[in-house]
């Protein structure tokens, strides 16, 4: 008999214990968006550097498709510019949106520059997406973003 | 451990004038990110090198504020517009504020 009242008791518990798994995962996912930078904060990151809305072009961001290891991987980000007194590329911020921190680098460049292409080898987590965001001296702004996949993460656990 | 530390760079001797002429650069140091854990579980201390600066001929050309996802060993190369000789320096300092330097002739013939 005892059997007959427990789906009522069981369906309850089995709520209660479901509610209870919510909560836990709900925990669980902030403390993990707490660890790791989001393509939000990386936008946060880069909107308190460059202040104002990006619009696409003049950036481009080379970086190999699938990084095997994301230890070290080769970027090259070059921004079209004159380079010249009245016309250049002020500043230059790289961002990755899957790191446990977005922040990459921040470029600052004069006229003696010549031309904006520049090199550097970044540690990437897990696959994620790089955004740069160069400001000309104008204080136009420029994005570009780029997919790098990444078979062993770089951060060293 | 941070003695070894020794900036190398790579730029061509002679240039034509207004020639962009790129520089390569890299300082072997071990950029450590501040999220790694030694074998007691403790966390290393960030240790990276987190500014660059290149002047030439004492005027600044470009400079950089690094953040712990730049590699170990940081490579980094950048362009600059030779108008007449002179001197190519640059600095690299880290959170100690500890810093190298490295000067290159480059001769405009």
């Amino acid at each position: 008999m005892a059997h007959r009242h427990s789906p009522a008791l069981g369906r309850r518990a089995a709520l209660a214990r479901a509610g209870g798994y919510g909560l836990v995962a709900i925990a669980g996912a902030l403390a993990a968006r707490d660890a790791a930078a989001t393509p939000d904060s990386a936008r946060d990151w880069l909107s308190a550097l460059a202040k104002g809305s990006p619009q696409e072009g003049k950036v481009s961001i080379k970086a190999p498709e699938i990084a095997e290891n994301g230890n070290a991987v080769p970027v090259t980000i070059g921004v079209e510019s004159e380079m010249t007194e009245k016309s250049y590329v002020k500043a230059l911020y790289v961002a990755a949106d899957g790191n446990p921190n977005p922040g990459v680098a921040s470029y600052n460049f004069t006229p003696l520059a010549g031309k904006v292409e520049v090199q550097l080898r970044v540690r990437l987590a897990q696959t994620q997406k790089l955004v740069a965001v160069a400001e000309m001296n104008d204080g136009a702004l420029f994005i570009a973003s780029r997919e790098v996949k990444v078979t062993i993460g770089g951060c060293g656990g | 451990m941070s003695d070894d530390i020794k900036p190398r760079v790579r730029v061509q001797a002679k240039a034509k004038k207004g020639e962009l002429v790129e520089v390569k650069t890299l300082v072997t140091h071990p950029m450590e990110s501040g999220q790694r854990k030694d074998a007691d579980g403790k966390v290393v201390p960030r240790l990276i090198v987190s500014g660059f600066d290149a002047t030439f001929n004492g005027k600044p050309v470009m400079s950089i504020k690094l953040d712990p996802a730049v590699s170990a060993n940081p490579y980094l190369s950048f362009f600059v517009r030779v108008e007449d000789s002179g001197t190519l320096k640059l600095t690299w300092t880290d959170d100690n504020k500890q810093s190298w330097s490295s000067e290159t002739k480059i001769e405009v013939a």
